[in-house]
């Protein structure tokens, strides 16, 4: 047999009808499902009279829109309030399980996959999200839909897609202290653009990769989509198989044992070729600040704003001075020397318990800047209790950072949690589109360590330097 | 879904790059449960001032443009989110083509499910196109899916495009994926056999 790439390995067992000129129809193992992009799929099914095909298959929770203060306290917005009770009611009607605002078992739905143990090596994982990529840093071919793939996958378990080509980001060497997984994506995105990854599906291979942790793997891979990517995916290893193992739903005992010799075939064979490769140095990677409205608009720490006149292309200076415009930043203001008002640390690219860790040990001790708000929002209610357990929560509300329930928060501008317009934020999310975290906000991505040492200095700071 | 097969009307400029889902349509209005009613949410904070007026200089918002049910746009249109709330809102407001060098994946695919047709084509005649719109402000395109051929209405440009056959097919007659993949439940019943599921 002809070497594979790890996709291909995972595509191939997963076709269950292909012909040729038209897109293939894949099998999908786990489809998860959240509140804003599923009703109108669960309407669909409605009116044509079909049912789930594989509830087994199918998991529901409640993230986009719920608010992120105390349970007890309802739902102030009344369309939020509806399209929560819409997935409810679907979910009862149509038979799938729910993780709603109240269980114990509910979060981001990122977040949920990996950690309750659904998302497995080798499986095809969907959602109506595109950071469905998460989920590829296990070794899954995982990937974001529209509502009428919703409907089409909750009606045959299946989806069309045509094939993908792959490419390969390799970073070798090793990570200098302070730069996380968060810095590398940060740094490839700047680099290959954020259409650099456009039709492909991306395995992220190298020595940096392999050394970091499932939380930061999941960092990397969650970002794919923002290179324009179709999925990222890490192959698994000892890693992620010590991560998987007694996870609540996944294999346990000699299933898991059998699971884990099966997924040991995943890894890309040696030989196999991708369409294209990327190969960066992890030891001249630097914690990483976006300046603009696009998460390829990157600048070290280090660094400066840029100028617009500096960039090749017309359009990429347009672009760069309309950014400026609407970040209010003037070309060479040093990153250090920009003002923060708001701190969210938060979202499925960085609301793990790593991240929380990572953003607990820079603030412990110290106290937020006068004029700062910050917030911390754990990624599940599970990873909120894991936190607890910790004492991380006390870490942060002693420095005066304010610890809020699960949910994607301040990442999207959906729900409570939004930015006033020209309010400037350093977010641990993945997106500093214009009006991403509400209308007028200006959103810098950063590392949680990063987003905690600019919640005490109430500018960037260099986190290599505390 | 309504087919697509041949549409003359008039062809907006948006010359920007990386125009992302969340400038075709903020988050904050997916909380709606119904497939339709977009129309106003279309690249809002573009179009509209905090008071709700309409912003003058935004291209949709001048007189010659308000009817535009095509699109000429930068690399990579539609970055960024799932949201199939993008191609409903373009639809909704009644555009039905967007015509740009490249797409985001998602979005590209989205669209063919809504009717709405993402057009890419080379950087040059993008930009002929493009420059035509500008400098003629409220100039007609037709857009033949059937013929796979642009032209404006005083012939000036004329170019073929390519779609993707299958795609193409579907979009030509509105066809319903859905009922296509369940012709093969035999097919995806053995597959789960096959693997114990
Ligand atoms: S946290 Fe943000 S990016 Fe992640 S699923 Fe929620 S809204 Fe999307």
């Amino acid at each position: 047999m002809p070497p594979k790439t790890m996709f291909e390995k995972i595509w191939d067992a997963h076709v269950v009808h292909e012909e040729p000129g038209e897109p293939a129809v894949i099998y999908i193992d786990l489809h998860l499902v959240h509140e804003v992009t599923s009703p109108q799929a669960f309407d669909g099914l409605r009116m044509a009279g079909r049912p789930v095909r594989r509830t087994d298959l199918t998991v529901a929770t409640a993230d986009h829109n719920t608010p992120t203060w105390d349970l007890s306290i309802p739902v102030a917005d009344q369309i939020s309030q509806a399209q929560l009770e819409a997935l409810s009611r679907n979910c009862e009607e149509f038979g799938v399980t729910l993780y709603d605002r109240f269980s114990p078992l509910q979060g981001i739905v990122h977040i949920i996959g990996p950690d309750l143990g659904y998302t497995q090596p080798g499986k095809t994982v969907v959602c109506g999200d595109s950071h469905t990529s998460t989920h590829g840093a296990l070794g899954a071919f995982a990937v974001g839909i529209g509502t009428s793939e919703v409907e089409h996958v909750l009606a045959t378990q299946t989806l069309r897609q045509f094939k993908p080509l792959t490419m390969e980001v390799r970073v070798d060497g090793t990570l200098p202290p302070g730069v996380t997984g968060k810095d590398i994506i940060l740094g490839v995105i700047g680099r290959i653009g954020v259409n650099g990854g456009t039709g492909h599906v991306i395995e992220y291979t190298g020595e940096a990769i392999r050394s970091l942790s499932m939380d930061g793997r999941m960092t990397v891979c969650n970002m794919s989509i923002e290179a324009g990517a179709r999925a990222g995916m890490i192959a698994p290893d000892e890693t992620t198989f010590e991560y998987v193992r007694g996870r609540q739903f996944a294999p346990q005992g000699a299933e898991f044992d059998a699971a884990v010799e099966r997924w040991r075939q995943l890894p890309t064979d040696p030989g196999a070729t991708y369409d294209k490769t990327e190969i960066f140095n992890a030891s001249e990677m630097v914690p990483y600040v976006t300046w603009g409205t696009n998460p390829g608009m990157v600048a070290p720490i280090t660094g400066q704003v840029p100028d617009p006149s500096s960039f090749e292309e017309a359009s990429q200076r347009e672009a760069a001075a309309r950014a400026l415009q609407y970040m209010d930043l003037a070309p060479g203001t040093p990153i250090q020397d920009i003002k923060i008002d708001r701190i969210f640390v938060g979202a499925c690219t960085n609301a793990r318990l790593e991240d929380l860790r990572a953003a607990a040990e820079v603030v412990r001790g110290r106290k937020v800047h006068p004029d700062v708000y910050a917030m911390v929002v754990p990624g599940s209610a599970k990873i909120k209790a894991e936190a607890e357990e910790e004492g991380l929560d006390r870490i942060f509300t002693e420095a005066g950072l304010d610890w809020r329930v699960a949910g994607c928060s301040m990442c999207l501008g959906m729900n409570p949690d939004i930015l006033s317009p020209g309010q400037r934020c350093a977010a641990t999310s993945n997106r500093n589109f214009e009006g991403r975290q509400g209308k007028g906000g200006r959103t810098h991505l950063v590392s949680p360590a990063m987003a905690a040492a600019a919640a005490v200095a109430g500018h960037f700071v260099d986190v290599r330097d505390l | 879904m309504d087919p697509f097969v041949k549409l003359t009307g008039v062809v907006a400029p948006l010359d920007r790059v990386n125009i992302d889902t969340d400038q075709i349509i903020p988050a904050i209005f997916l909380k709606r449960i119904e497939r339709s009613g977009f129309e106003d949410c279309l690249f809002f904070s573009w179009r509209f001032n905090e008071d709700g007026s309409p912003k003058s200089d935004f291209v949709l918002n001048q007189p010659a443009y308000q009817n535009a049910s095509v699109i000429v746009a930068g690399h990579n249109f539609g970055c960024g989110s799932s949201r199939e709330h993008a191609p409903w809102a373009l639809r909704d407001y009644g555009i039905r083509c967007v015509i740009a060098p490249s797409f985001a994946d998602i979005f590209f695919n989205n669209c063919f499910k809504n009717g709405v047709l993402p057009l890419q084509m080379s950087e040059e005649d993008v930009q002929a196109i493009m420059d035509k719109a500008t400098s003629k402000p409220g100039v007609n395109l037709t857009v033949d899916l059937e013929g796979q051929r642009v032209w404006d209405e005083d012939e000036e440009i004329s170019f073929p495009f390519e779609v993707d056959p299958a795609r193409r097919h579907n979009l030509l007659n509105g066809l319903d994926d859905i009922g296509l993949t369940l012709q093969l439940e035999d097919k995806i019943t053995s597959y789960e056999a096959s693997r114990g599921l």
